[in-house]
């Protein structure tokens, strides 16, 4: 078995490696595609804070997702159009901006998770699963009957946002950008699970009874945690639209949730860098089984039940064994 | 009953027909081992419930070092000092010794809201989770996985995290169930001093145990107190013989 830190630094290194070496060879494609990649990984991590660390399975990510991708799309459509985001209690204009952008997806992502997150925890188990899924679908069909943001046709933004310093426009900055970010928040989700809240956190997904015993509120843990992990697949939403320059209402649509979902169970439920695995065998495989044939999701639901039947750590798991209790 | 560190006045609860607990009223006081014991069915695990605040009570009061805890959930009893131990282990089992210890170390003393620093360098929280572990022998094991625990050692471990918590009275339901005759006799004589720290409020179904150990027996019988007095009183009394004890006292 390999130890996992080495599993972890080689897909780093790969996603690191690939768009590199395509950039020498002028494929830029192959960058676009890597950046796809890393911002999928990213709304997987931040996934797997509530589904692996937390146990909670939320059906409802792209929730989140969607709401980080309309944050952008809302900003830069008003800043293209030089109209003001609102009017009252003060003027606020739009922006292209991407740090501004991030924080703006971060904060209304995590606030969106705090109510749904307090209302959904009532519930545990399919209900859970239900009521998450529940409201995506309310997030979709309200985007899509939202006529001032493009409706059912979303919303094309003409230029990049700008990142002081970087041409955003190139491909290859812009992929370092999302490849940085990935990076910092797959650190922080790191310490995280080390730290007294991932203690609590750990212990409140397998024995909430256990976490009672000593004084401590496991459904505020849990909240907690789905908030932080709303806030990360928000952050991936705003890059997702920036990648496309674009975002309509399938950015909220329950098979983006299911997605998310996947690429966490494909890599490993729990493991640091399960998501990133996840998703860049997802992105290989609709690229070239895609090219094969439109009908590739059959190999991905072939390769999904091998997975779950045979490996239930994921592919990390398959490679590093089973998780250290700790080092 | 003044003194008492932990009292129930009148707990009843029922579940349809059946009253699992009716009109109990029972009192823990300061350096005592008070065994509640009963055949199945008898309501003890229900009485446990409604003292850790796990289920609320149709009617009566459960009093925590002179407060009225009625209204508190489990949490909140946890922080005023009462730990409680789990007939069937609640233990985080995919999670180490260490990492359990350290749990009830973190309820106790430290803030769970630290997101960024490792919980194991925390000297304070260390400290207080080896200590426990010290305490019930389990040092050598800290870094295995719970799942990989013997039975016995995971009752062990269920003792030690109440330990972290500094309580002020335990409660502690069957812990010797499915213990060996020798685990009996060492977690016997480990309660034994126990209870000079804090008392034990003790449901076991082990005899040999309740007698070497019980200060007060309380004798619960379709949920219904029908003796409470000293292991000698219990032993001679003829409507716990009837009831409960037959031939076996």
């Amino acid at each position: 078995m390999i130890r996992e830190a080495y599993v972890n630094m080689a897909v780093l290194a790969l996603l690191l490696i690939v768009p590199v070496w395509a950039q020498m060879t002028g494929e830029p494609f192959t960058i676009t595609l890597a950046t796809r990649a890393v911002i999928f990984a990213l709304a997987a991590v931040g996934l797997n804070v509530a589904l692996g660390l937390g146990g909670m399975v939320s059906l409802g990510h792209a929730v989140f997702f969607g709401i980080g991708g309309y944050a952008m799309g809302i900003l830069a459509f008003h800043a293209q159009t030089f109209t003001p985001v609102m009017t009252w209690p003060a003027d606020v204009p739009g922006t292209k901006s991407m740090p501004i952008i991030w924080l703006v997806a971060m904060l209304t992502s995590g606030l969106a998770a705090l109510a749904i997150g307090a209302l959904s925890l009532r519930t545990a188990g399919v209900y859970f699963i239900m009521i998450t899924l529940a409201f995506g679908q309310m997030a979709y069909f309200f985007t899509i009957s939202w006529p001032t943001y493009g409706g059912e046709d979303g919303l094309s933004i003409y230029v990049r946002n700008g990142f002081p310093g970087l041409n955003t426009l190139a491909p290859m900055p812009f992929f370092a950008i999302c490849f940085t970010l990935l990076c910092l928040v797959l650190l922080f989700v790191a310490l995280l699970a080390r730290s007294p809240f991932g203690l609590a956190l750990n212990a409140a997904r397998q024995s909430p009874a256990r976490v009672q015993t000593v004084g401590l509120d496991p459904q505020r843990l849990k909240l907690v945690a789905f908030v932080i992990s709303g806030v990360i697949t928000g952050l991936a939403g705003a890059l997702f639209a920036d990648l496309n320059r674009f975002v309509s209402p399938t950015m909220f649509s329950w098979q983006m949730s299911g997605e998310i979902m996947v690429f966490v169970i494909l890599g490993g439920v729990a493991r640091l860098c399960g998501p990133v695995v996840g998703a860049v065998v997802f992105v290989a495989l609709e690229h070239i089984l895609g090219d094969l044939s439109d009908y590739w999701h059959i190999w991905l639901g072939a390769l999904l039940l091998v997975i779950v039947l045979f490996a239930r750590g994921g592919i990390v798991g398959l490679l590093a064994g089973r998780a250290r209790a700790h080092d | 009953m003044t003194d008492a560190v932990l009292a129930t006045h009148g707990l009843s609860r029922s579940f349809g027909a059946l009253r699992a607990t009716n009109e109990v009223s029972i009192d823990l006081r300061p350096g005592e081992i008070h065994a509640i014991i009963g055949p199945n069915g008898a309501g003890k695990s229900t009485l446990i419930a409604q003292i850790c605040g796990g289920l609320a009570p149709d009617a009566g009061r459960v009093e925590f070092l002179g407060r009225d805890v009625t209204g508190w959930d489990v949490a909140a009893r946890a922080r005023a000092g009462l730990a409680r131990t789990f007939q069937v282990s609640a233990l985080a089992t995919e999670d180490s010794v260490l990492q359990n210890v350290l749990l009830g170390a973190l309820g106790a003393g430290g803030s769970p809201w630290r997101f960024l620093r490792p919980a194991l360098s925390d000297r304070d929280l260390r400290d207080r989770a080896e200590a426990a572990l010290t305490r019930v022998g389990l040092q050598d094991q800290a870094a295995l996985r719970v799942s990989e625990l013997s039975h016995g050692q995971r009752r062990q471990l269920e003792v030690a995290v109440a330990l972290t918590l500094s309580p002020r009275a335990f409660v502690m339901d069957e812990p010797m169930a499915g213990l060996g005759a020798e685990g009996s006799a060492q977690l016997t004589a480990f309660l034994d001093g126990l209870r000079a720290e804090a008392p034990i409020l003790l449901v076991e179904h082990d005899m040999d145990a309740v007698f070497a150990l019980a200060d007060r027996i309380t004798v619960l019988v379709y949920g219904r107190i029908i003796e409470t007095g000293t292991v000698d009183e219990i032993r001679a009394s003829p409507a716990v013989r009837d009831a409960y004890l037959g031939g076996a006292a």
